[in-house]
């Protein structure tokens, strides 16, 4: 029964990480940048589902549909005015400009909202669901993070393999000149998949702090590395990868939590993360690079 | 072509002397402002740790810019050699009584571990490439954090004694001192650390670098950094090269890391964490890829300009970011790069011109 509690706790954590790890690997796959933005807009979701719930009064749902419109703003700001200039421009210093917006976002929040920690209340006001005659309990926070994990993920495959957005995101990610010579307009195929990944970012954060009910101007940070890695775990800019390898780590995570150390839970994690990229160096689902001269 | 490579040579010379003088020169300017009573007490307790990342920052400049591969895990090897720096320091607290030499015993094995956990990242790591390679430090990284953070250090009648578990489980026996109490840090550090000190191991650093650069290694380095597949087709073995800069770079970031812990009575892992390795990386980039000078000018600046910006007390780190991201923007902007070069060729063919004047003046 204790496996399975662990199982169920473990595939929530991973469904949090799969779906931050979603927007970073959309991101990367269409921009070639690595978003370390990302994490930030995850606290930004959670500050704002938590000002609408507690302080506004406002219902639950509409507290994550505020969350996801302020994230998706933000997103698209960001690109626009941090990372569309520097399109042309190396990739470390786009990499060192995300830094920039991610001390930017961590700062802003800290001076808005103070260091103090806030506690969160749940977005899920279900009672925990028993199984077993109550030796298993399940909480609804769980199973709602798990099942908005699949939604996503479904709805997700469904955008990019069937409609015209979907069709251009491939495009851009394939080659940005060829898609641009077709008609497609490549900046805003890019703020899309912002809007997207931010959107994203929003959902993880309310799930998150649902979840794990403390909130400070740091917490996105920590999810944001580990969602990143588990991006890179399953090949990053692979969809399917990001979905994959976001619930293997969360379940790394959590079984290595309980049954080897609680405080090397994070060493476990990436040591895993060395071995697996050693095997298979392009992460569990990327695509093979080939080189020419 | 022999007088023009000797040309290259002296340049090369000239600029190499302008770095260390530069060094010189600041340590010397330190030393009358703090004679004459002028230097303020939070710039002076900043010194240490500005060699320190001064240091860091050229041994990351070797990884990202000679090596060209992107290391987000730098402060790992810091952190390594930080807490092997603090245990040699204390354990021979008693046989070496010399300050100076305890230091230089501790900076020493602080970047010969670093470089052994150079070896052990680099073979497997190296093999990867771009992003990934990226992803292998930063996970090193925070390995190298968490285990820290559970580690337990003594030494007693039975030597050093390690635990993973609890204080207790050292059994130290009477008279025994712990080193490493876990999450707490390294406690009740002999600060040995100096700006001369320092000073000396940034020299040392620029002599080490700026002649690998300039060797054969350094130009088969670089030759891979440039084109990897080409260089191998001419012989250079990939893997050496690479690891020997690896190496090299890490066990500088050790030797940066013993420093640092030095100079204060406590240290903790979580000090070493990805912010740490990303500041270095700021440091490396906005002081110019490739640019060892860059990166000395851009540790000194950005270490001291959030002191500097302290008038704007709880909106520094913001300004500090905005500072971030608009200098990334401009130096990164076509439109002023072309301004600047318009700028400064109209102003090199006024100087070339004037040259011709007077040589056809001579003539």
């Amino acid at each position: 029964m204790t496996f399975l509690s662990y199982l169920i706790s473990g595939l929530s954590l991973g469904s949090v990480y799969a779906i931050i790890a979603l927007g970073y690997t959309m991101v990367y796959g269409i921009a070639k940048m690595l978003n370390f933005a990302h994490g930030d807009v995850i606290m930004v979701g959670g500050y704002m589902s938590f000002i609408a719930t507690a302080h506004l009064g406002w219902p639950p749902l509409a507290s994550v549909l505020l969350a996801m419109v302020v994230c998706t703003a933000l997103g698209i700001v960001i690109e626009r005015f941090a990372y569309k200039p520097l399109r042309a421009a190396p990739s470390l210093a786009v990499l060192i400009t995300a830094i920039g917006v991610s001390y930017f976002l961590q700062n802003a929040a800290l001076l808005i909202w103070s260091s103090n920690p806030k506690s969160f209340t749940s977005i899920v006001r279900l009672p925990s669901l028993k199984l077993f005659d109550g030796e298993l309990t399940v909480s609804s926070v769980a199973i709602v993070t798990i099942i908005s994990c699949i939604i996503i993920i479904i709805a997700l495959t469904f955008v990019i393999g069937k409609t015209k957005i979907g069709k251009a995101m491939r495009a851009v990610s394939e080659d940005k000149e060829a898609a641009q010579l077709m008609g497609i307009s490549v900046n805003q195929t890019i703020s899309v998949t912002f809007a997207i990944g931010s959107a994203l970012a929003a959902i993880a954060g309310v799930l998150l702090c649902s979840a794990y009910p403390i909130l400070m101007p740091t917490t996105g940070s920590m999810p944001g590395i580990k969602a990143f890695t588990a991006a890179v775990f399953g090949g990053i800019g692979s969809i399917p990868g990001a979905f994959w390898g976001g619930l293997l780590l969360g379940m790394i995570e959590i079984f290595g939590k309980a049954y080897i150390s609680t405080e090397l839970s994070d060493a476990i994690v990436f040591s895993i993360l060395i071995i697996v990229l050693l095997v298979k160096p392009t992460g569990l689902m990327g695509k093979k690079i080939s080189e020419k001269v | 072509m022999q007088m023009k490579l000797k040309l290259t040579g002296t340049k090369r010379t000239r600029s190499n002397a302008i770095t260390y003088g530069i060094v010189v020169l600041a340590f010397l300017l330190v030393q009358i402002v703090d004679g004459t009573g002028n230097l303020t007490s939070s710039l002076r307790g900043q010194l240490v740790p500005i060699c320190a990342y001064i240091v860091m920052a050229i041994s990351l400049n070797l990884t990202v810019g000679i090596l060209g591969e992107l290391s987000l895990g730098h402060a790992g090897f810091m952190s390594l050699g930080a807490f092997s720096g603090v245990i040699v320091s204390v354990s021979l607290q008693e046989s070496i009584v010399s300050d100076p030499v305890r230091l230089l015993v501790s900076l020493v094995i602080g970047a010969v571990i670093a470089g052994l956990f150079g070896i052990v990242v680099g073979v497997p790591a190296l093999r990867l490439r771009g992003d990934y390679l990226a992803i292998v430090t930063l996970a090193f990284g925070e390995i190298i954090k968490n285990v820290i953070n559970t580690l337990h250090v003594g030494i007693g009648r039975n030597g050093l004694r390690i635990s993973m578990t609890d204080q207790a489980s050292l059994n130290l026996g009477e008279g025994g001192t712990v080193i490493i109490q876990g999450p707490i840090g390294a406690v009740g550090i002999n600060k040995t650390s100096t700006f001369t000190a320092g000073i000396i191991l940034i020299l040392v650093t620029l002599f080490i670098v700026l002649n690998l650069v300039h060797s054969r290694s350094g130009r088969a380095i670089m030759a891979v950094r440039d084109n990897r597949i080409a260089a191998e087709s001419v012989g250079i073995s990939v893997t050496r090269y690479k690891l020997t800069a690896f190496i090299i770079s890490a066990a500088l970031a050790g030797a940066a890391g013993a420093l640092y812990a030095l100079n204060y009575s406590t240290v903790v892992a979580r000090k070493f964490d990805f912010n740490t390795s990303i500041l270095v990386l700021v440091f490396v980039v906005l002081g110019g890829i490739g640019n060892i000078r860059g990166s000395i000018i851009a540790a000194t600046v950005l270490t001291v300009l959030p002191e500097m910006l302290r008038a704007f007390n709880d909106y520094r780190m913001l300004a500090y970011a905005i500072i971030l991201i608009i200098v990334m923007l401009t130096s990164n902007n076509d439109q002023l790069k072309q301004l600047i070069q318009r700028a400064t060729s109209i102003f090199r063919r006024n100087k070339d011109s004037r040259r011709k004047g007077e040589e056809s003046t001579h003539a």
